[in-house]
């Protein structure tokens, strides 16, 4: 079963390395991206074949380590 | 003053760290592998700086992760002290020991210099050696200093004497132009509520002795030391 993991920062977080992406966008010529925000995507193997377990382990997972949940959110796509 | 210093695989300052509490001391600190799960019974824990983990996901998350972390908040539970700097700073946040969290600098730059600090509580265990007002330099050396947490959090930490020191220019205004990264109302080290946990970007372990350039840093390990006489 895979995990796939995605990592974004919360609204109201400033994000510089977004707001850096966006301003090289505009320098290629690329216009009207209003705003960029990135994040991490993660994805997990897992031995786990019963998938409300394996979302509530992943879960638990991104409590613990894979998210800062001061500053980050994250959304679980199990498949 | 007994001590102990916490080395990382990629911690880089730590040899500075057990410097500088060996020589304002005058007692060799114990060595803590990050591997270990017991540490001395000591009155101060440091989490120096560098890289630990390679930063790794995020900086200190793999470090607040390490089989000493257990000692340490119990450490830190019994009310023992604990100095973080710069990525220890980092780590505590990631620990949960100290509110908030370290963002990449506003400028996306690794900043490398020594910048000017306000000591903004001088009543604390780490800061009492100061005046209340003293405008002392510290270096800097990160790219992810940028203090952020909630309004909430801040109003608490303001209202409640946490924020130790806070970057300013060389006439104490806490300025944007005095603020290297960015970090929110030019925070730069802050303590937990109880009042034994402090965490900060700047080095105080990098000016010690003349032969570095200054002595401002030797204020805040003669604070503990006042503080356990």
């Amino acid at each position: 079963m895979k995990a796939r993991v995605h990592i974004t920062l919360k609204n109201g977080v400033l994000d510089p390395q977004g707001k850096a992406i966006q301003h090289a966008l505009d320098a290629l010529g690329f216009e009207g991206v209003d705003d960029v925000r990135q994040g991490k995507y993660i994805e997990l193997d897992l031995a786990e074949t019963d998938r409300a377990t394996a979302e509530a382990n992943v879960e638990e997972m991104c409590k613990k380590l894979l998210s800062n949940m001061v500053i980050e959110n994250y959304a679980i796509d199990i498949e | 003053m007994k001590s102990a210093v916490v080395t990382f695989p990629a911690s880089n300052c730590d040899r500075d760290m057990f410097d500088a509490l060996e020589k304002i001391t005058g007692q060799t600190p114990h060595r803590i592998w990050h591997q270990d799960c017991e540490i001395p019974d000591v009155d101060v824990i440091a989490l120096p700086g560098g890289f630990s983990f390679g930063d790794y996901l995020r900086c200190g998350a793999m470090a607040a992760r390490s089989p000493a972390i257990k000692a340490i908040r119990d450490h830190a539970d019994r009310g023992g002290n604990v100095i973080g700097v710069c990525n220890g700073f980092q780590v505590l946040t990631e620990m949960g020991l100290l509110p908030g969290a370290l963002m990449r600098n506003a400028s996306l730059k690794f900043v490398c210099k020594t910048v000017q600090l306000k000591v903004e509580n001088a009543d604390s265990t780490f800061t009492n050696a100061y005046g209340k007002g003293d405008v002392i330099d510290i270096p800097v050396a990160h790219h992810d200093g940028n203090y952020f947490a909630d309004a909430d959090t801040l109003a608490e930490l303001e209202d409640t004497g946490r924020i130790a020191f806070r970057y300013v220019n060389s006439s104490g205004e806490a300025t944007a132009e005095a603020n290297p990264n960015g970090s929110q109302h030019n925070i730069a080290g802050i303590m937990n509520k109880r009042g034994n946990i402090l965490g900060m970007m700047p080095h105080p372990e990098r000016l010690i002795e003349d032969a570095q350039g200054g002595t401002d840093g030797r204020g805040f390990f003669e604070s503990i030391i006042n503080t356990l006489n």
